[in-house]
C-alpha cells in the first residue's frame, strides 16, 4: 500500500491563531479517513493545506511520494486530488450545471466536445442528468452540493477531500450522497459532524485537537439505545455520564 | 406569433432581433411613425407574456428620464415660440422633438423588455459568446451575473437579519452606523468570496478557458421571427425615405 499524504510536524497560522501546531498524519491509498474535531479546530484548514491553499510555517508535507511546498509542487497534486468545499457556492461559478461539470475535464486537456461528453456521462452516473441545463445559482443548496461533487468526479480524482459532504442535505439527498460516496473507489479524507455518515463511510478516524492529530475510534456500545461516538483512543469512556444525560433529558 | 412561439425563440435570435428592431425604431421620424412603433412594440411585449400593469411599472423609470427632456428641449431648441417663461421661450419644434424622442425611446424599451427581459440573463451571455462577442467580456458578464445574484442574496440576508432584531433604519446615528457595517460587510464578503472562487478554479486547474455549452439549433420560429424583423426594418427604411 502506498502513502498518499504524509504530514510531519505541520505548523500553520491563520490570522492570529495557530491552527495546526505540530500535526502528523498519514493517509494511505484506498482508505477512507474520518477527520473529526470541534468547530474551529482547523479541519477545513488542514484540507486546504493538503492541496496547497494554506502554506505551513514549519513541517513537511509529502504528497504521492514527493515533498510539496510551493505552487509548482502542488499543481500535479491537484490533478489527482479533488476538494469538495464546505460552501458549494464557492465551487460552482459557471452559468449552467453542464458547463460547470465540464470545466475540470476541459482544464485536464480534453477538447470541448470531449469535456461536455465527460460532463454528461458524470451527471448521468450520479443521476443528476435532469439538472444539466439548470442555471447554477438557481439550484437549491443540496443540489449545489451534489453538482459540486459531480464537478470533481468528472476529473476522475484518485483522492477526494470532502468537507462536510452531508451538511445541509435533506434525508433523501443525504442518503443519495452517502450511497454515491460509498460507491467510489477513491481514497478519501472526510470531515463531518455527521456521525452516522462517518460510521458508514470511514475505515479509520483521527481527531484534531489543540492543533494536533490523534487516532480516534468510531464505535457503538451495546447500551439500551446504541449511541455512536467518536473519541481519542486513550480518552476515558464516560458512558455512565452519557447514559445519565440521556435518561435525564 | 403566439406567446409559446416567442418563448421558444433562441437567445441569439432575441439579441440580434432586439438590436435590429431598436435600430429600426430609432431611425423612424415624426410622431405618427413613432406612435406606430410604440403600438407595435407594445403588441410584441404583450405577445411575449408581459402583463400591461407590470409593463407600466417598468416603463415609469424610463419615462422619468424622458420627463427631463420635456423640461429642457422646448427651451433649448430654436423655432417658433409657443409661450414664454421669464426670459425663456418654449418652442413648438422643441416640444415635437421631445415627443418624438420619447416615443422612440419608449418603443426601444418595450422591445428590450419583450425580447431580452423575458429570458435568463445568463442565456443572453451564452448567446453573446456564440455570436463571437469578445470572450473576456462575456466571461466578465457571466461572472457578474453569477456572483451579483449571490451578493444580492447576501445583502438581503443581512438586511433581514437586522430587521429581525428590530432594526428600523432611519437617520439616527445608530442607523447610519448600522448601514455602514452592512455595506462594509457586503464588501468584505464579496472579496472573500472572490478569493475562494479563485482558489476553487485553481484547484480544478484553471488555465484561462471557460466552457460554453454547444448552442441549440435555430428553428422555424427563429426563421419566422427574423422575417418579421426584416419586414419591420424595411418598413422603417421606406418610412424614413418618404
Ligand atoms: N479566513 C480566516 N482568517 C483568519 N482566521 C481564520 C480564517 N478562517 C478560519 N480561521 C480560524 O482558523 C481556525 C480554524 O478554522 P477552520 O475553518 O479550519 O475550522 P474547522 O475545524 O473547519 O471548523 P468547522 O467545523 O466550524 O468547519 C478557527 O479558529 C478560525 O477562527
Ligand atoms: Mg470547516
Amino acid at each position: 500500500m502506498s502513502t498518499v499524504f504524509a504530514l510531519e510536524g505541520i505548523v500553520l497560522q491563520r490570522g492570529a491563531s495557530r491552527v495546526l501546531d505540530g500535526a502528523d498524519l498519514r493517509v494511505e491509498q484506498g482508505e477512507r479517513l474520518a477527520l473529526v474535531g470541534a468547530n474551529g479546530a482547523g479541519k477545513t484548514t488542514l484540507l486546504r493545506a493538503l492541496v496547497g491553499l494554506e502554506k505551513p510555517l514549519a513541517g513537511r508535507l509529502v504528497a504521492f511520494g514527493r515533498p510539496a511546498a510551493d505552487e509548482a509542487d502542488f499543481r500535479p497534486v491537484r490533478r489527482r486530488v479533488g476538494l469538495l468545499f464546505q460552501d458549494p457556492d464557492d465551487q460552482l461559478f459557471c452559468p449552467t450545471v453542464l458547463e460547470d461539470v465540464a470545466f475540470g475535464p476541459l482544464n485536464l486537456g480534453e477538447t470541448p466536445q470531449a469535456a461536455f461528453a465527460t460532463a454528461r456521462a458524470t451527471l448521468d452516473r450520479l443521476g443528476l442528468d435532469h439538472l444539466a441545463d439548470r442555471i447554477t445559482h438557481r439550484l437549491s443548496g443540496g443540489e449545489k452540493r451534489l453538482v459540486a461533487l459531480a464537478g470533481l468526479l468528472a476529473m476522475a480524482p484518485e483522492v477526494l477531500l470532502l468537507d462536510e459532504p452531508t451538511n445541509a442535505l435533506d434525508d433523501a439527498n443525504r442518503a443519495r450522497m452517502l450511497e454515491l460516496v460509498a460507491g467510489l473507489a477513491a481514497t478519501m479524507v472526510i470531515v463531518s459532524h455527521d456521525r452516522l455518515a462517518l460510521e458508514r463511510l470511514a475505515t479509520r478516524a483521527v481527531v484534531l485537537q489543540g492543533g494536533r492529530l490523534e487516532p480516534a475510534t468510531i464505535h457503538r456500545h451495546p447500551t439500551g439505545q446504541p449511541t455512536l461516538h467518536i473519541h481519542g483512543l486513550d480518552d476515558d469512556h464516560r458512558h455512565e455520564l452519557e447514559l445519565a444525560a440521556r435518561t435525564g433529558s | 406569433m403566439s406567446r409559446d412561439h416567442l418563448a421558444s425563440l433562441d437567445p441569439r435570435t432575441r439579441l440580434l432581433g432586439a438590436f435590429a428592431l431598436v435600430l429600426a425604431v430609432l431611425s423612424v421620424d415624426g410622431p405618427a411613425a413613432g406612435l406606430l412603433a410604440v403600438a407595435a412594440s407594445f403588441a410584441l411585449a404583450l405577445a411575449a407574456g408581459w402583463r400591461p400593469a407590470a409593463l407600466a411599472r417598468r416603463l415609469v423609470h424610463v419615462e422619468g428620464i424622458m420627463a427631463a427632456l420635456f423640461l429642457v428641449l422646448p427651451f433649448t431648441t430654436p423655432g417658433t415660440a409657443l409661450f414664454h417663461l421669464g426670459p425663456l421661450a418654449a418652442t413648438s419644434d422643441g416640444l415635437l422633438l421631445a415627443f418624438g424622442l420619447m416615443l422612440r425611446v419608449t418603443a426601444s424599451a418595450l422591445i428590450v423588455l419583450a425580447l431580452l427581459a423575458t429570458v435568463e440573463p445568463v442565456r443572453l451571455g451564452q448567446a453573446l459568446a456564440r455570436l463571437r462577442a469578445p470572450m473576456r467580456l462575456v466571461q466578465l458578464l457571466l461572472l457578474v451575473l453569477r456572483y451579483g445574484a449571490l451578493l444580492r442574496a447576501e445583502l438581503r440576508r443581512m438586511r433581514e437579519a437586522a430587521r429581525a432584531r428590530g432594526f428600523r433604519g432611519g437617520l439616527s446615528i445608530h442607523a447610519l452606523r448600522s448601514f455602514g457595517w452592512l455595506a462594509g460587510m457586503t464588501l468584505v464578503r464579496a472579496l472573500e468570496r472572490a478569493e475562494r472562487v479563485e482558489e476553487g478554479m485553481r484547484l480544478r486547474l484553471w488555465q484561462g478557458a471557460l466552457p460554453v455549452a454547444a448552442p441549440g439549433r435555430l428553428g422555424r420560429v427563429d426563421a419566422g421571427f427574423a422575417m418579421g424583423v426584416l419586414a419591420a426594418l424595411l418598413a422603417a427604411l421606406a418610412g424614413g425615405r418618404s
